[in-house]
């Protein structure tokens, strides 16, 4: 049984100026143990997705429907006395800005004491005992003074280490980090990535990393899904999205990845803008910003089909196969002459 | 630590030169003749002129001033008035009680009813409970006090005679004159004024406490905890409230520092012998010593409650407390 199973999934929000599609007909898998990268742009819909699956999102505006199922439990229709109970029990959550995700008037010892007390029924000389532990386990140094600290007290790296430690202090099964490093610098990304890896092989908790960093995805994920306008355009394990992506959109993302030794100039990028989910464009989402763009393409979704590369690689593009592989053998022949030449 | 408290002192002395600066100003831009009230309408001008000399209003402004500073520093009085000599010193030791009762009380009402409405109407904005405190809170805010105090006193003192119409008692009894004194006497007489204060103040209160809850419940920590698990009266509790009540804590020091100068409005409509009042009085009189023992006054209560915030602030935000 998988860990997490979303079945079409939709959010919609009204707003005053009419009702926003983040998320339609998302579906995947998760496996114990297993890290799923979700990437795409800002407004992409992939941090609503998550949002959706944890139910944080506020009944009285967002409208969600489909089936998220946790170990096999229906968790969208679940009373909230339910939810509370696995919500930081089974599933654990890291945010973006670990600047503002901590309470700034309290100490980190007693937040995260809070959480262990939420679900179990200890005294709160056990709950600083564990929180201790695993201060120790997210290396903060001198976690025993440093428990009772204040957020402010902490660096940004630090306080996503105990960001983290509060997610995982009552062993979850799920650890959904939301763009955990963006906000971050580069040294401190890197810790924090090595830090999660190390924890998941101890924790043996299933990873969702949502990103919009390809290269977080490279390091981390063993499956991809990579989501545009609020859907998901293409889904695959990390080696055949690499090897073989299918889908026009996937390619701009691979080609807006900096390399340390190209010698071209500039950056590749994706022109235009991400689609306004109020008034979504006809058809495929990605059409006003695809170069391929054909008539279907205006008005058509292409369906989410299989791929012919691997088992489980599927994605949506009216482009047929020929069309694709001479393109992606083109685009690949380009990036690697770039590396070669350098 | 003594870095702070220096910095405050000087802001302190600076407040309080430029306010009674500005005090006597006033006093001698309005063209008055005290003296002339002072001595009475048949005074000879021989008994005018003695009066103008004693009273040292025959100096320019600027010496009146510099009397009234080394007045204040070396005998730490504040002067006699103009109209009778009764020492201001006197005057606001027997009224300021009387304003402090009506702004303390009033306080306690207007806080114990603001903070829980704001709360609930944070918690369903646009619901019609939050519509109907809105619409309330509007007429709060735009009712003048005079008018909120008379109809308070109508209906509840002369139509349904369940309190006085006006009218103030000593809380500690043993007043020499008082018509009545004591706790439950000096409580009954309040009840009207407080309430006037508190419709004022609730509807500013309810209005801001509100908007903060509001903007503390879309704060990532706030989503932090409900990840964690935490129930709706949990997140409340302990991840809003102390967060959003911190800038209320300032708004209350300044309004309460204010208010202790005087309630004029509300000290006026239910005729309480308190400092408004009796600024009112001077101002008719041109007694400039009242004035500026008023303003002396007021003056060192807003300092005061301002220092009293900033250290409660350090107490509930550990941010401040560390720098």
């Amino acid at each position: 049984m998988p860990a997490l199973k979303v079945t079409d999934l939709n959010t919609s929000f009204r707003t005053d100026d009419g009702v926003v599609r983040a998320v339609s007909g998302v579906s995947f898998e998760l496996d114990q143990g297993q890290t799923l990268g979700v990437v795409g742009e800002s407004g992409s819909g992939k941090s609503v997705t998550f949002l959706s699956v944890m139910g944080l999102l506020d009944p009285r505006q967002a409208q969600i429907t489909g089936s998220v199922q946790l170990e096999g439990e229906e968790l969208l229709g679940a009373s909230n006395a339910r939810l509370r109970q696995l919500r930081g029990r089974k599933i654990g959550m890291i945010f973006q800005d670990p600047m503002t995700s901590l309470n700034p008037v309290k100490s980190i010892g007693w937040q995260l004491e809070e959480a262990v007390l939420i679900h179990h029924d200890v005294s709160r000389k056990d709950a600083r005992q564990r929180a201790v532990e695993i201060l120790k386990q997210v290396e903060i140094p001198r976690a025993e003074q440093r428990i009772d600290d204040y957020p402010h007290q902490f660096s940004g790296g630090m306080r996503q280490r105990v960001m983290i430690a509060m997610a995982l202090i009552n062993n979850p099964e799920i650890l959904i980090a939301d763009e955990p490093t963006t906000a971050l610098d580069v040294t401190t990304q890197a810790q924090i990535l090595r830090l999660m890896k190390d924890l998941q092989s101890e924790y043996r908790m299933a990873i969702v990393m949502i990103t919009h960093d390809l290269g977080v995805v490279a390091e981390l994920a063993n499956d991809v899904i990579v989501m545009y306008g609020g859907k998901v355009v293409e889904q695959s394990n990390v080696d055949d999205l690499f090897a073989k992506p299918e889908m026009p959109y996937t390619w701009g993302l691979l080609g807006s990845l900096p390399r340390l030794n190209s010698t071209s100039a500039r950056l590749e990028q994706i022109p235009g803008q991400p689609p306004s989910l109020l008034n979504p464009p006809s058809g495929c989402p990605f059409h006003p910003r695809c170069e391929f763009v054909m008539n279907i393409c205006r008005q058509e979704l292409p369906a989410l089909e299989a791929s012919v590369q691997g088992e489980g690689h599927r994605f949506r593009c009216h482009l047929d196969d020929e069309a694709r592989t001479r393109i992606w053998n083109q685009k690949r022949a380009a990036l690697g002459a770039e590396e070669t030449a350098a | 630590m003594t870095h702070f408290l220096i910095r405050r002192i000087f802001w302190a002395i600076f407040l309080f030169l430029v306010a009674t600066i500005i005090t006597y100003l006033i006093f001698w831009v309005i063209p008055t003749n005290p003296a002339q009230l002072a001595a009475g309408h048949a005074a000879s001008p021989e008994f005018l002129a003695s009066i103008k000399h004693r009273l040292h209003l025959d100096k320019p402004i600027y010496i009146q001033y510099f009397y009234f500073l080394q007045n204040l520093v070396i005998h730490g009085s504040l002067g006699r008035s103009f109209l009778n000599q009764q020492s201001v010193d006197s005057i606001i030791g027997k009224d300021a009680p009387v304003t402090a009762s009506l702004v303390f009380g009033g306080a306690v009402l207007w806080l114990s009813l603001s903070v829980p409405i704001g709360i609930i109407s944070a918690l369903r904005p646009r619901s019609v409970t939050d519509r109907l405190t809105m619409t309330f809170v509007l007429i709060g805010i735009s009712a003048h006090p005079v008018w909120i105090g008379l109809i308070l006193s109508f209906v509840f003192g002369y139509k349904l005679h369940i309190t006085p119409i006006a009218g103030y008692c000593n809380f500690i009894p043993g007043t020499a004159g008082a018509q009545c004194e004591g706790p439950v006497q000096w409580a009954y007489h309040m009840i009207l004024p407080w309430i006037t204060f508190m419709i004022l103040f609730a509807a500013l209160y309810v209005r801001l406490i509100r908007a903060n809850v509001i903007e503390t419940m879309s704060e990532d920590y706030v989503r932090t905890a409900r990840a964690k698990g935490a129930s709706q009266r949990r997140v409340m509790i302990h991840h809003v409230l102390r967060n959003s009540l911190l800038p209320v804590v300032t708004i209350l020091g300044m309004d309460l520092g204010l208010a202790l100068g005087g309630a004029i409005f509300t000290e006026t409509v239910f005729n309480l012998p308190g400092l408004g009042n009796q600024v009112i009085r001077a101002y008719g009189a041109n007694d400039l010593p009242i004035i500026t023992g008023v303003v002396v006054f007021s003056t060192c209560c807003v300092i005061v409650f301002n220092l009293i915030v900033d250290v409660t602030y350090g107490f509930l935000d550990p941010r401040i407390r560390m720098s």
